[in-house]
């Protein structure tokens, strides 16, 4: 077996005096997609911001293929929470992908030759050639998307570090977000992880999950985790797992329940019918 | 006398070579400003020049070096109390405030003639000496270096912080860094062009540009471009025999170019919109806007 792309032992995470994850054992293989869940606030994004070398762990160990997180950027593809360009940013597609590339060098932002080949290749690998040269912020959010994609992607990363990244998108766009995800993962062999609020989407894709709630985590794939038993315990409060039109949606057991998952409810509000 | 006659004197030579500098400085920061909103970072700073001109002047005589000296306890002050984006404006309000009572405080103790630190607050392009010229020019080339070294970093944390922060780049360090630029560059310029006039030169060209161009290094050359429009006509305009002082044209003929800006960049991106949808067309089933 290869090494894995991202292994953590006993790792413990938060600011301070406040640990807000773990402590985490976890190993990732290449090629194996897996999705962070969780209510808002249970360490998603602190998990996230280790990986990435912002946040140093409180304990225990963290390699990304085998490097500590600081030493592995250049392994490391992010495509951050989506948030919307500001309309009249001065900047082109083009350029705001190249600066994944090459945004911490010194200097004018002069793209080499080679550089500018590599990001013309990433922007057709997600179909961005088209719109590549519009400022940022005529974009729509799928096509912005996009463009964090093929971001994500240069510098051939082995790990894929993805935040919320079908937020704000329509039921098309985060197919193709998904597709192009799952494609990038099946043709550079590389780990995929999925931070992500809504599981549905995402689950045909999904090897295993890893559920956060304060702090506390559960691994496993779909199957193992999503039940009503196992939820309930991580939560330490009656939730119940069901199935409804061939979408899986964790529900409050008592009102207890209810105030942890919070946000669950305003999603399978706001989703409407899964076709 | 007329326009070329002037030329040949030393005051009006000093004029041009000085508002070229600034010009270079102001436009190539500028976009900068606005891409990062610190827009009242400007302001604050140029007016504490006059703060630090006072305490130079009391201190050792010298309001240049305390306007200098100044500038940077100004930007250490502005970065390390307004580290967060929604306390910047209000940290830099308090330090501005406080800053100017000192000021005051200093000047009611200075015996000799206060002008020295009051002309900062006017500037005076027609009165650059030799030795200021001198300084200008090393401080340019120092701002003009520092820029163009950091401008690829700094733009990424501009427009991407959280991917730039991801990709190991010192998003904080950066600011910081621009922020003393930024002090030092309005400080040097609120001699030249006065404290009350400074932003526009530092904000208004940058915005005309922006209006304008989409990519950029587009903006910062057009920024550039602009400033020095303005900064040299202007004193053109006032040397060709007129008794209104300059900075008035030099803001006039700024705010006159940021105005045709608002007039061309909707037709600009109206145009670019076009592109776009022909694009977009071409490739088939229409994204949802």
């Amino acid at each position: 077996m290869s090494a894995p792309a991202i292994k953590l032992v006993g790792l413990e995470a938060g600011y301070g005096a406040r640990t807000l994850v773990g402590p985490l054992d976890l190993e990732i293989q290449p090629g194996e997609v897996v999705a962070v869940l969780g209510p808002n606030g249970s360490g998603k994004t602190t998990l996230l911001k280790v990986l990435l070398g912002i946040l140093a762990p409180l304990a225990g160990l963290v390699e990304i293929d085998g490097l500590a997180p600081r030493q592995a950027r250049r392994h490391v593809g992010y495509i951050p929470q989506h948030r919307d360009f500001d309309r009249d940013l001065p900047i082109r597609g083009r350029e705001l992908v190249g600066l994944g590339l090459s945004g911490h060098r010194l200097g004018l932002p002069w793209a080499r030759r080679a550089e500018r080949q590599a990001i013309d290749a990433a922007l057709v690998a997600v179909g961005a050639e088209g719109y590549a040269d519009a400022p940022v912020g005529m974009l729509s959010g799928g096509e912005q998307q996009r463009l964090r994609i093929a971001q994500a992607l240069l510098g051939e990363p082995s790990v894929l570090l993805c935040d919320e990244p079908l937020l704000a998108l329509d039921l098309r766009r985060q197919a193709q977000v998904i597709e192009l995800i799952d494609r990038q993962r099946a043709e550079r062999d590389a780990a995929v992880l999925f931070v992500t609020h809504e599981i549905n989407p995402i689950l045909p894709l999904v090897d295993r999950l890893l559920y956060l709630v304060q702090g506390r985590a559960a691994v496993g794939t779909p199957h193992e985790v999503l039940t009503t038993e196992r939820l309930s315990d991580l939560y330490g409060a009656p939730v119940e797992v069901v199935e409804v039109g061939g979408r899986i949606v964790v529900v409050a057991g008592d009102e207890s329940a209810n105030q942890l998952l919070g946000h669950h409810h305003d999603h399978a509000r706001e989703d409407g019918p899964w076709d | 006398m007329g326009l070329t006659g002037y030329l040949q004197l030393p005051f009006a030579q000093h004029a041009l070579i000085a508002g070229t500098l600034i010009a270079l400085i102001c436009g190539l920061i500028g976009p900068f400003v606005i891409a990062r909103s610190m827009a009242f970072a400007v302001h604050g700073a140029a007016e504490l020049s006059f703060t630090g001109a006072a305490a130079g002047l009391v201190i050792a005589s010298n309001p240049v070096a305390g306007a200098l000296i100044g500038s940077v306890v100004v930007a250490g002050l502005f970065g390390a109390l307004g580290e967060r984006q929604r306390e910047r404006d209000s940290a830099i309000g308090v330090v501005l405030a406080a800053g100017l009572g000192l000021g005051v405080l200093l000047l009611s103790h200075y015996q000799g003639y206060a002008t020295a630190a009051t002309n900062i607050l006017f500037g005076d392009i027609f009165g650059v000496s030799t030795t200021s010229l001198a300084l200008l020019v090393g401080l340019a080339v120092v701002v003009a270096a520092a820029m163009i070294t950091i401008y690829r970093p700094l733009l990424f944390s501009s427009v991407d912080p959280d991917l730039a922060q991801a990709r190991g780049v010192p998003t904080r360090w950066l600011g910081l860094v621009f922020l003393v630029l930024l002090a030092v560059t309005v400080t040097e310029a609120a001699q030249i062009v006065g404290t009350l006039l400074v932003l526009s030169l530092a904000i208004t060209p940058a915005a005309s540009a922006q209006r304008l161009a989409a990519s950029p290094m587009a903006v910062t050359g057009l920024s550039i471009l602009l400033a020095l429009l303005a900064t040299d006509g202007g004193i053109l305009c006032s040397l060709s025999g007129s008794s209104v002082p300059p900075t008035v044209f030099v803001t006039g003929i700024s705010f006159g170019l940021y105005l045709l800006a608002r007039l061309v960049g909707p037709w600009l991106a109206r145009r670019r919109r076009e592109r776009l949808a022909l694009v977009r067309a071409e490739q088939g089933p229409r994204p949802t806007p």
